[in-house]
This record gives structure tokens, C-alpha cells and sequence, in this order.
């Protein structure tokens, strides 16, 4: 029984995380492209005559959202209409379970992982989930009944399957170097030191695979310079039709995306809740020094770190996503199919190359 | 009990959603039902003790190959079914199959029927895991499994044949 109450509380705990730093990202994302434009950003939003720097946006809009009126076009398929927003929070949100947010605490004898499922094929389910997104967009494209809907539904399931198979063929070298698709292990083999000094994380070892991993990531959340399907200067994108919190959902969506694949960023390539040369019972500088930590300081900092470095990309796609224009859509399938797909397949020949000449 | 609880519900969502595909009209609901059934059915993969044949059912099936079937069924205007001069064919077609696969059915349940023991290994056994399975292929399998990567690459290379041979034809 403690187990299902611990499993239902780490349920809890993960899906208020997500959700409470999706919508702190929202506000980010306008700070930082006021800052980027030269503007002040949103700050007009006030408790008690309290501004914050703008921290209570999010809640405004919110607010605004749900007053709105929920409307479907008469000319909608009303059932299908209604899914697509829930289908895309879904799948996004079963995803992050996967994630190890620190190492495994003992708390008065039992043993608790700070990962929700701990899977053998982990990270292939975690893939499969984010693939099952895409039903969202072709959902609300279709169902909507409307040209611009279905032109940015279209193009969203094709950039969406297209750039799947480069992310795939990148994390195809990661899972040789770390011979794992549980996620907990690839997190655990990043513990220990390279070359004497350097962490053993992913992006030492797999710098390419990073490169193509984190290009084919960005285009799967549908974000400037890849959000062809939205295209909201042009076509309005697969939900030109969606009103009110039905399209806070896809909004939210959004975001959600960008902090998974920050999280896998972060797991897969920069050592997950690691912190370079922190052992279980303490720092262990590379030149020798040893600064002994209580266990609980060490889980701490190792839980702090894996926010930190989460923090840091949901930043850089922010950053990204305010620095570069669309690319066109040919440009796109070029870029996927004849450059990142071709650097994925080398990337593993080179793995394989370097691992059997050891 | 909990599990037991679980695979009724898959089951039951998967017989179901087969069941609507086969009796819906609308291409698009089809196509969706038919996602729906491949999920389920992944999800009592993962129950039966095979995860990795449980992620891939969803990611090969349910991620792109629905996906690509629906890209095309959204094309076509869902209230126009099937033209009146196909419709015959189409009816030949379907008893055929039909037959063809009641035929294979009742190869397997007579096969089924004749063993006494499950074929099934224990859930939550090794057998089921990347590793074992990752095995399988590379030495008991390899034949089949690289016989089947040359039979899509195959089916690849014509798919793009075939595209290029309508895109000279303007």
C-alpha cells in the first residue's frame, strides 16, 4: 500500500513541477524577448498593487482563457475538434515520467527513486509518447474543417515524422556508448570520469550525436525557426479554429515540450542529476582535494543541479527561438533528410568504429 | 488484481476499437479506431512482461505508420466513400482477404488447441527486455530479421521509384 501512496505522491509532485514551470516559462519567454527587443515586457498584471516583475501573467491569462467563450465551428467534427488539445497535454505530460529528477533517497529505510517509471526500454517509451503527439496536431488539422487548419496539420505531421528519424539515429550512438535504454543507468554510466577530468556525459562523448539530437528536438516542439506548422504571420497553423482554453491547452503544450526535451537534454547528454566530480560522500576535486558532505547536502545539490542545467535549456530554446526566422519548407526537408538524418547514420558508424578499435 | 483490472480494460478497448474500425464509415474515425486498437494492444504487451515489444508496437505503429495513413486519408473528402464502379471490386476483394485470413485463424487456433502447456514465459521475467530481445534478433533470428530489413528497403526503394517516375510525367 506504501508503495502505491509513494507512487501517487511522486505522480503529484512531477505532473506540479511540470506544470507550474510551463507556465513560468511563459512569462521567460516574454521577458526575454522584451529584453532581446528592447522592451520592458508584461508588468501590468498586479495583486494588492503588487507587480512582481510581471510574475502574475501567467494567472491573467489564464484567467482571461477561461472566460472566453468555448467555441466549435459548426462545420467541425465535434467530438475529434474537442480531443486534439487533450491529446497533445496528454502524451507530452505521460512522457516527463520517465525523467530521473535525482538519485534514489532513503527515507526511513525505504528506498525511493525520483523518477516516476523506471522502464527497461525506458527511454524508447518516453520516444513512443512524444511520437503519439503528433495525433494532436493532425487531429486538430483535420477535424477542424478549415484550409489553414489542415495545411498546418499537414505540415506539422511531416516535419514531425521526418525529424523523428534523425532523433532516433541520433540517440542510436548514446545507446552504444552507455549500453542502456533505462534511463535511471544512462544517468548512473554519466558518473564517472573521462580522461581524468571530464565528466563522462554525453556531450563529451557524443558531441555529434548532441548536435543532431538537440536540431531534431527543437524542430519536434514546432518552434521558431521550425514552426512551419503554425506559421502565425502566414496560415495561423493547425489551430486557426481553437478559442479559449482549448488553445491555452496547445499553448501549454508547447511549453511542456520545450521543458522535455530540455529534460532529455539534460539526461541523455549532460549527465542528468549528476554534478561533475560529486561522489556519494562528497566533492572529489580532479587535482586531489576531497570536501567531505553529509549524503543529504550531496542529494541536494544533485537534485538542484538537474534543475539548473533544465533551467539553462528551457532558456536556450527561449534564446533560439528569438534569434533565428523561419526557414522555408523546403528548406526544412533538406535540412532533415539530406543533413541530419545522413550526420545520425555517420555518427553511429563512428561510435561503432571507435568502440571496436578499443 | 490490479494487473488483472488493467488488461480487461486493454482488452476490452482493443476488441472494441477493432470492432468500430470495421463498422465506422468515416475514413478518418477508421484510421483513429484502428490507433486506438494498436495502443491498447502495445499496453498489453507492456503488461505481459515485454517492453521493449510494447514501446515499439506504439512507436512504429501507432507514431508513424498510422500517421502516414492518415496524412493521406485527410486528403480525401471524408463523405465521398468509395466511387460506384470500384465498390464491386472492392467487395471481391474483401471476401477474399477474408477468407484468407479466416483460413490462417483457424491454422493457429487448431495449432494453439493442440499444445497443453502456455507458451507465454512469466511476466516481469527477463525474457521480454531490450537485452534478450536485442539477442534473439542477432543470433536466433537473423535470418528472418535481415531478410525482412531487405524486403523494406526494397518496398523503400520502389516507393521512391514510383515517385520519381510521376514527378517526370508533368
Amino acid at each position: 500500500m506504501s508503495e502505491t501512496l509513494v507512487l501517487l505522491i511522486k505522480i503529484v509532485v512531477v505532473l506540479a513541477w511540470f506544470l507550474v514551470l510551463a507556465l513560468l516559462l511563459t512569462w521567460v519567454e516574454r521577458k526575454q524577448s522584451a529584453v532581446m527587443q528592447d522592451r520592458i515586457g508584461a508588468n501590468r498584471a498586479r495583486i494588492f498593487g503588487l507587480r512582481m516583475f510581471g510574475l502574475f501573467q501567467p494567472f491573467a491569462d489564464a484567467i482571461k482563457m477561461i472566460f472566453k467563450e468555448d467555441f466549435v465551428p459548426p462545420f467541425a467534427d465535434k467530438v475529434l475538434h474537442t480531443l486534439a488539445p487533450f491529446v497533445s497535454f496528454f502524451f507530452v505530460a505521460v512522457a516527463v515520467t520517465t525523467i530521473p529528477f535525482g538519485p534514489t533517497v532513503r527515507i526511513g529505510g525505504t528506498a525511493i527513486d525520483l523518477q516516476v517509471y523506471d522502464g527497461s526500454a525506458g527511454l524508447l517509451f518516453l520516444l513512443a509518447m512524444l511520437s503519439l503527439g503528433v495525433y494532436g496536431i493532425l487531429l486538430s488539422g483535420w477535424s477542424s474543417r478549415n484550409r489553414w487548419g489542415l495545411i498546418g496539420g499537414m505540415r506539422g505531421a511531416a516535419q514531425l515524422i521526418s525529424y523523428e528519424v534523425g532523433l532516433g539515429l541520433s540517440l542510436v550512438g548514446l545507446i552504444m556508448v552507455y549500453p542502456s535504454l533505462r534511463l535511471s543507468e544512462i544517468v548512473a554510466h554519466q558518473g564517472a570520469l573521462f580522461l581524468g577530468f571530464l565528466p563522462r556525459w554525453g556531450v563529451f562523448l557524443q558531441p555529434l550525436g548532441f548536435l543532431v539530437f538537440f536540431i531534431t528536438a527543437i524542430a519536434e516542439t514546432k518552434r521558431v525557426p521550425f514552426d512551419l506548422p503554425e506559421g502565425e504571420s502566414e496560415i495561423i497553423g493547425f489551430y486557426a479554429e481553437y478559442g479559449g482554453l482549448k488553445w491555452g491547452l496547445f499553448m501549454l503544450t508547447d511549453f511542456m515540450e520545450i521543458i522535455v526535451v530540455a529534460a532529455l537534454a539534460t539526461t541523455l547528454f549532460f549527465g542528468g542529476w549528476q554534478m561533475p566530480w560529486l561522489g556519494p560522500d562528497g566533492l572529489n576535486w580532479p587535482w586531489g582535494g576531497h570536501w567531505k558532505m553529509a549524503s543529504w547536502v550531496v542529494v541536494c545539490l544533485q537534485i538542484v543541479s538537474f534543475q539548473v542545467k533544465v533551467a539553462f535549456f528551457c532558456w536556450l530554446q527561449i534564446l533560439i527561438r528569438w534569434t533565428y526566422p523561419r526557414i522555408r519548407y523546403d528548406q526544412l526537408m533538406d535540412l532533415g533528410w539530406k543533413l541530419l538524418v545522413p550526420l545520425g547514420l555517420l555518427n553511429i558508424l563512428g561510435t561503432g568504429l571507435i568502440m571496436s578499435l578499443k | 488484481m490490479t494487473a488483472d483490472v488493467i488488461f480487461c480494460v486493454l482488452a476490452v478497448v482493443s476488441v472494441g476499437a477493432a470492432a468500430a474500425m470495421i463498422v465506422s464509415k468515416n475514413q478518418g474515425h477508421n484510421a483513429l479506431f484502428l490507433v486506438l486498437c494498436f495502443s491498447a494492444l502495445g499496453g498489453i504487451f507492456g503488461l505481459l512482461g515485454a517492453p521493449f515489444a510494447a514501446a515499439v508496437q506504439i512507436l512504429v505503429y501507432a507514431g508513424a505508420i498510422m500517421v502516414l495513413f492518415i496524412f493521406v486519408v485527410m486528403m480525401v473528402d471524408p463523405r465521398a466513400g468509395i466511387p460506384p464502379e470500384r465498390r464491386r471490386r472492392a467487395k471481391l476483394l474483401g471476401v477474399g482477404m477474408g477468407v484468407v485470413l479466416l483460413f490462417e485463424l483457424g491454422v493457429a487456433a487448431w495449432g494453439w488447441l493442440g499444445k497443453t502447456a502456455s507458451p507465454v514465459p512469466p511476466a516481469g521475467g527477463p525474457a521480454g527486455t531490450p537485452i534478450a530481445v536485442g539477442r534473439l534478433l542477432f543470433s536466433e533470428y537473423v535470418y528472418p530479421f535481415e531478410i525482412t530489413s531487405v524486403l523494406i528497403l526494397a518496398a523503400l526503394v520502389g516507393a521512391v521509384v514510383l515517385g520519381k517516375k510521376e514527378e517526370s510525367e508533368p
